[in-house]
């Protein structure tokens, strides 16, 4: 049994291919094939031209710090390990995500470029994290 | 079709927060004493109403909820619905009304959000893309979505903590004068604001809203019953609303908001000037949630309301009066009631009953209610006519 106590993913049928990619440490997108839009997060139509024409695709974990912040005091006691570092991350491929700088707080910046780094939290739950690159 | 001049806002009713909720206290119970002092207020009587509007509760959160609290008062409504659009949904529940009342539906609309102080520790949201996508990296509860937009506009546009934390000073300004208000007891400086805790940085404790329980209603009614009521009635002149996105991460830009659309529509539909506003009262559950609806709304340019707000006097004495009753950042949020106080605010300015923080001469009112992370943003023009 795992002690992790923050809430975990519960994959949808719409989400599973992005998580059991995150459990091989690959960073999987849905990519549309009629506009050819990267989108995140999983869905079931295209968001820019709804289209049910969805693929996945590997992409590469590229990215870059649209913005972030360092939270001091979290809203939620799960996350009493404060500080940590919550960023909005543009991926090369356009899409931004929610997800944690792996960094000390004051190394981050907007900006700044990084890569993706799967934080394998529980035996069946990999997060998809970012350290500097 | 239009909605200007169809309705005004007739009678406010606004309970005093309380930090922690009191022993005796129900949702219910703070909606039902809201809405009888705004119908009485008005000088009309519960079967007078025939419109209701009601928002949530999280401490009542449940189905079929509007019928449950108008039979708690004793309504029976000729139309009723949720407004689920966060903190805009008080000024959202203003247009609705005034539509329902152009269509024909209904006279008198009750519109009335209350709530129990239910923060504390913060649930992962029940959102299921929210659950899955937001809280497993701690993105919970709104704080963290207001820094990362305090974050980039720093970063854009040079804004500075100090300009931000003048905000929180100049409403304080005018919550001194607020009976109502939780925090009134002193008035602060930027020192204090930038010495008090970081929380999420750059938001210190004194930028982010304080939640509490309370509750608070108003009554709009069509010209026939605005005519019998018992203050100058607070007319509408402009509406809109706009979404773009909930969680902030999947908007377009973390620097311009839908407000952009929602205040375009309202001043559009008013036909005024931005320099015929007598005062503002955007939603301010954040220092730079101010900057960004002002910015958006045109009282400034893209990226100055750093400057902006660092140029005028924002207190109910200075020469651009915005948020006269403390904002929410003095006054307080009741659960997710918050948003119905700058609406209560700009109508008693409107009707000259604001007391020692008085606008004089106060004749129009833009008012801008703002859901989730900037992501629903609702925009009202009030006019007082005689």
């Amino acid at each position: 049994m795992s002690d992790y106590i923050k809430p975990l993913p519960k994959p949808t049928p719409t989400s599973r291919p992005f998580w059991e990619a995150a459990r091989r440490h690959e960073l999987s997108l849905q990519r549309c094939a009629a506009c050819k839009a990267y989108i995140y997060y999983p869905r079931a139509r295209c968001p820019h031209c709804f289209s049910d024409r969805l693929t996945w695709e590997r992409v590469s974990g590229r990215g870059k710090v649209y913005s972030y912040t360092v939270v001091r005091r979290a809203s939620s006691r799960s996350f009493a390990d404060q500080p940590y570092v919550l960023a909005i991350v543009e991926l090369e491929e356009g899409p931004r995500m929610t997800s944690n700088i792996v960094a000390a707080p004051e190394s981050v910046k907007v900006g700044m470029p990084v890569m993706v780094q799967f934080d394998d939290v529980t035996p069946e739950h990999t997060l998809v994290k970012f350290k500097p690159a | 079709m239009s909605l200007k001049g169809t309705a005004a806002v007739v009678g406010i009713g606004e309970l005093k927060p309380t930090r922690e909720a009191p022993p005796e206290a129900t949702a219910l119970g703070l909606m039902s004493n809201a809405a009888a002092e705004a119908i009485a207020d008005a000088g009309l009587e519960t079967k007078d109403i025939d419109g209701f509007l009601c928002g949530m509760a999280f401490a009542d959160a449940g189905m079929l909820y509007p019928a449950s609290v108008a039979e708690v008062m004793g309504i029976n409504p000729r139309m009723l619905n949720q407004v689920d659009i966060g903190g805009a949904s008080p000024a959202g529940m203003v247009w609705r009304a005034a539509a329902a009342i152009q269509a024909g539906m209904c006279q008198a609309v009750l519109c009335v959000v209350g709530d129990l102080n239910k923060f504390g520790d913060q649930k992962p949201p029940v959102i299921s893309v929210q659950r899955e996508f937001e809280a497993p990296y701690g993105n919970i509860g709104a704080n963290c979505g207001y820094a990362m937009i305090a974050n980039r506009h720093m970063y854009e546009y040079g804004t500075t903590a100090r300009q931000m934390a003048k905000v929180a000073v100049d409403q304080r300004r005018s919550a001194v004068k607020n009976p109502l208000a939780t925090f009134n007891d002193r008035e602060l400086t930027i020192d204090d604001v930038l010495n008090s805790r970081m929380i999420v940085d750059p938001l210190h404790l004194y930028e982010i809203v304080s939640p509490c329980s309370g509750g608070s209603a108003v009554v709009v009614a069509s010209p026939e019953v605005a005519r019998r009521t018992k203050h100058p009635p607070a007319w509408l002149l402009g509406a809109g609303e706009y979404s773009n996105h909930a969680s902030i991460t999947y908007a377009p830009s973390l620097t311009d908001s839908p407000v952009k659309v929602a205040a375009e529509t309202a001043f559009k539909m008013a036909g005024v000037a931005h320099k015929d506003i007598d005062l503002v009262c955007p939603y301010d559950c954040y220092t730079i949630t101010v900057i960004v609806t002002l910015e958006d709304a045109g009282f400034c340019k893209k990226g100055q309301g750093g400057n902006f707000v660092w140029d005028h006097d924002l207190s109910y004495a200075g020469d651009f009066p915005c948020n006269t009753h403390g904002g929410q950042l003095s006054f307080g949020q009741p659960g997710l009631g918050g948003g119905m106080s700058h609406v209560t605010e700009a109508v008693r300015q409107l009707m000259g009953r604001g007391g020692e923080r008085q606008v004089k001469g106060a004749r129009l009112a833009y008012v801008n209610g703002n859901g989730g992370i900037m992501s629903e943003q609702a925009s009202l023009i009030l006019e007082r006519r005689s």
